[in-house]
């Protein structure tokens, strides 16, 4: 027999179905993540307001262009995402929820009530 | 730092077409996961044609009918046919399973086998699984007791016996461990959804005494904690078992020091 070192590693995230579970756990990082980048952006608003007029204008101005929404609309979005699956997390670690039918319902509810609160939010914001 | 792509060596090619489906009532084509030790080329994926008419149901069978009629090179793991040793778990279509309790009619075709997934490949569908049975043993996967040996059997009452129903029916077959991405980037210390399974079977049963030894070894940032209740392990056991659930009481039992 060959020397282990010569295995090939058996194909893993090249192959493997993406599951519900899963898909919402990587999501569940990504928008921490997002929210790193929102919590940099939102001190920089608010540090524009310190600077004066001009540079709040400015930042604002940034803001609103397309880009600037699409960032704000992922932003939102991944607040309320990763606020109710933290909600998901909180009642796995006190022991309820732990049925895969229960883990599936409680996964499309994560995300249809996210989507729900952004919508909300939008509507609210005007 | 976990790789999220396959080195030069692992990536799989395309591989050979084998025996002519048209010929058969009902073909179904498989591809499968192949890789020789004693050649020097990639794994690759080769593609069989059975005659469902005259196979088996289950996935298992049509690896048989394969490696009896069309390639007799083709390797994996089997024995019971029963969903009882767990020795054909391989990747069926995207899914950790049993080969013998996956029935082909079920999967979308082609059906596409590869072996578990993230783990060093000794012939096409056998992975080493030397390092999870020796994080198995590193558990002392037996009943440990104190005080002296008593005449008799150890009695336990119907409750504390039901305490370890789905938990002893886990044969260890490592569909949900290589389920589990943690395991896939941490398996050098994390011990996985079937091992701490099993560390929990030993916990909840009422004879064992070294219940506060056990949940000591296991207080460990990778050892247990690698586990983010991602739940593909429960949602991958043929047994209908549920690991993640049984993590999830190792670390409720270690928040409340109930040790």
């Amino acid at each position: 027999m060959k020397a282990a070192v010569n295995r090939p590693l058996s194909p893993h995230l090249q192959v493997y179905r993406p599951q519900l579970t899963s898909v919402l756990s990587i999501g569940h990082r990504a928008t921490g993540i997002i929210l790193c980048f929102g919590a940099v952006a939102l001190s920089a608003w608010l540090i524009s307001l310190a600077l004066g007029e001009q540079m709040f204008n400015g930042y604002t101005g940034l803001l609103n262009t397309l880009i600037g929404k699409v960032f704000m609309l992922g932003w939102l979005f991944s607040f309320f995402y990763h606020l109710c699956n933290g909600v998901r997390h909180l009642c796995w670690d006190a022991g309820y929820g732990y049925e895969i039918t229960q883990v599936y319902q409680s996964g499309w509810m994560v995300v249809l009530v996210a989507f729900g609160m952004t919508i909300g939010a939008l509507i609210s914001a005007g | 730092m976990a790789e999220f792509s396959l080195n030069q060596g692992s990536k799989v090619h395309k591989g050979k077409r084998h025996n002519n489906g048209d010929l058969m009532g009902k073909p179904q084509w498989f591809e499968i996961y192949r890789w020789d030790p004693d050649d020097d080329s990639n794994p690759r994926l080769d593609q069989y044609a059975v005659d469902t008419a005259t196979c088996g149901p289950m996935v298992l069978d049509a690896l048989l009918k394969i490696k009896d009629e069309i390639d007799s090179t083709l390797t994996f793991r089997r024995s019971c046919r029963e969903g009882i040793c767990g020795s054909c778990a391989m990747n069926i279509n995207g899914v950790n399973t049993l080969a013998c309790t996956q029935s082909i009619q079920a999967l979308k075709a082609p059906v596409r086998i590869y072996p578990l997934p993230h783990m060093q490949v000794i012939k096409d569908l056998v992975p080493d699984l030397s390092h999870f049975f020796a994080q198995h043993a590193a558990l002392e996967p037996w009943l440990k007791t104190s005080g002296p040996v008593p005449d008799l059997e150890r009695p336990q009452t119907p409750a504390q016996r039901q305490a370890l129903d789905g938990l002893y029916e886990c044969i260890l077959c490592a569909c949900c461990s290589t389920s589990c991405p943690s395991y896939w980037w941490n398996s050098d210390q994390y011990l996985g959804p079937a091992n701490l399974l099993q560390a929990y079977r030993w916990i909840a049963d009422s004879r064992d005494d070294a219940t506060e030894s056990r949940l000591d070894q296991l207080d460990d940032t990778f050892a247990l904690y690698r586990c983010h209740t991602i739940m593909n392990c429960t949602s991958a056991c043929p047994k209908g078992l549920n690991p993640g659930q049984a993590i999830g009481k190792i670390k409720s039992m270690i928040a409340k020091g109930e040790r």
